[in-house]
């Protein structure tokens, strides 16, 4: 068996005994001060579709950040898809993000470019030949509802329109995990509830996803995992869980 | 590397400089701005460099002989001269030589008076320098020579040359180092700033998975072309000025070009082109990798 194939099958091991995201007594200290996590374990096991609940300063946010490697643990270990994330070198990093799709509260489109040309931005990265792009990006650009709307600017559409945009982005390379950070942030309910109902159909195709929300009536309608944040422990960790209140 | 991503590459490179045409505009004017000034001081420069170097070769040191020298000692002492480090031409005036040049220019119809050649004893060499600056050892050594009865050399015009010379080579390198530095500062803030400006964007590739290289590439091709563009722009008008400038200064002072003389626009351009488009697409180049450097860390 080769390096890499050893390596893969190592992988495939960890997220089999500890799920795709495996959080390991992980703790995260900016300065002097409280730490934004303190101790946290936690497993999210292949294809499941989790909320993360808190309020500010919760720590929510710093776990998203660790997952997608924009910052490294103080202590602890956080495995993604089988990867010590902390031990990727700046180099990898790029690869890792492509099986990680991720979508922002502020949507995070690319200004100056229309709807096409912002989806098909991260096929072109993954050096996806163009012709496959003419394909996949009107594809899933009509899966998210958006089939009309291919020449339009960030700006000509509305709140709902471009977190879609942001979702066809975050879905086109086929990641095996959506982070989804306060998606619904900006968006009004009915918005809001198409984009929930979007990222469920995501996770029925077999996708991860991982929801960082304040939206309390949607978290208690869809009954799904949650996971409740508070000063950086985790408070509670239900099955068709419902919002905590912090009070 | 797949050659769709080289030409995506590229011609993001090209489309953003008309996305963030403000940005773009105002970075091509302060290239050109400095590379305006910078080439017209060299323009100006390199052409008092030029004519002082001419002024300089018509400075000549004069060597006569006593009545008793022998014609073949005189072509002996010629070739002795000819090899000395100092000298980089050498003239031979015969008697006859001099006496037609005294009667052309002085003596005119005057000259019949004089039955036979008075400038007998004067025949002499003319001994052009290759520097200027090494008058006073050529003369020292002429003057060693038994035979020679006479140096004529002006220490002034030789002295004056050279400190001009001295002057122009410290006043020309402190201005072009001033300018460059200015340029280089100003230039890399410009781009820091449109650059900045994009941090958002930067980021946003980042997260997608985009490369560093991926990342850097459009900006780096962008920076490039603005230089490029922002070194064309001076070349072009100082082109313009410096043509105009020689016909003006040939037609209305004519006696100036016969005094001083004036490098050709080739002459001028054919170090002007290269450093001007170096200096420009170096700095852009240098300038986008080094700004997009700071934002990668995502």
């Amino acid at each position: 068996m080769s390096r890499k194939e050893e390596k893969r099958r190592k992988r495939e091991q960890m997220i089999e005994e500890n799920g795709l995201i495996f959080l390991d007594g992980v703790s995260k200290l900016y300065s002097a001060g409280a730490p934004a996590l303190n101790g946290v374990t936690l497993h999210i096991k292949r294809g499941e579709f989790v909320f993360i609940v808190g309020d500010s300063g919760s720590g929510k946010s710093t776990l998203i950040k660790l997952l997608l490697r924009e910052l490294t643990p103080s202590a602890g270990k956080v495995w993604v898809m089988g990867h010590d994330v902390a031990k990727l070198p700046h180099r990898k990093i790029p690869k890792f993000r492509r099986n990680l799709g991720i979508v922002f509260q502020d949507f995070r489109l690319l200004k100056d470019r229309n709807v096409y040309e912002n989806v098909a931005f991260a096929q072109r990265i993954v050096e996806v030949p163009s012709k496959e792009i003419r394909r996949n990006v009107p594809n899933i650009l009509a899966t998210v509802g958006l089939a009309g709307k291919y020449k339009a600017k960030p700006k000509q559409l509305s709140g709902g329109e471009q977190q879609r945009v942001a979702l066809a982005r975050a879905l086109v390379n086929n990641p095996s995990i959506l982070l989804a950070d306060e998606p619904t942030g900006n968006l009004d309910p009915k918005n809001s509830w198409e984009i929930m109902n979007l990222l469920e159909e995501i996770n029925e195709a077999g996708t991860t996803v991982v929801v960082v929300t304040h939206n309390r009536e949607i978290v208690n309608d869809m009954r799904k995992r949650v996971i409740t944040m508070k000063k950086g422990v985790i408070v509670s960790d239900e099955e068709e869980g419902e919002y905590i209140d912090e009070d | 590397m797949k050659i769709s991503t080289l030409f995506y590459t590229l011609k993001q490179g090209f489309k953003s400089i008309f996305r963030n045409k403000w940005f773009s505009l105002a970075s091509i004017a302060t290239i050109s701005a400095c590379l305006f000034l910078f080439g017209l001081f060299y323009s100006i420069v390199v052409n008092v460099q030029h004519s002082v170097r001419v002024m300089e070769e018509d400075v000549c040191v004069t060597v006569f002989f006593y009545e008793d020298t022998t014609d073949a000692r005189v072509a002996e002492i010629g070739d002795l001269i000819k090899v000395r480090m100092e000298v980089s031409e050498v003239v031979f005036v015969s008697r006859e030589e001099a006496w037609q040049w005294a009667k052309d220019n002085i003596l005119h119809e005057y000259a019949d008076g004089f039955p036979t050649n008075p400038l007998e004893h004067y025949q002499n060499y003319k001994v052009y320098l290759s520097d200027v600056a090494m008058q006073d050892s050529l003369v020292g050594y002429l003057q060693s020579i038994p035979e020679v009865r006479l140096v004529n050399y002006s220490p002034l015009t030789a002295s004056t040359l050279t400190g001009v010379n001295l002057v122009i080579a410290y006043v020309s390198l402190s201005i072009i180092v001033i300018l460059l530095a200015v340029s280089i500062f100003l230039i890399s803030n410009t781009v820091t700033i449109g650059i900045s400006v994009r941090q958002e964007e930067i980021g946003i590739m980042k997260y997608v998975g985009a490369t560093d290289f991926f990342v850097r590439a459009p900006f780096v091709i962008e920076g490039m072309l603005i230089g490029a563009i922002g070194a064309l722009i001076p070349l072009e008008i100082i082109y313009l000025i410096y043509n105009k400038a020689l016909g003006y200064v040939g037609g209305v002072f004519p006696n100036m070009t016969q005094k001083i003389s004036f490098l050709s626009v080739e002459e001028v351009f054919s170090v002007l082109i290269p450093v001007s488009l170096i200096m420009g697409i170096g700095i852009g180049f240098f300038g986008s990798f080094n700004t997009v450097r700071k934002h990668l860390r995502v």
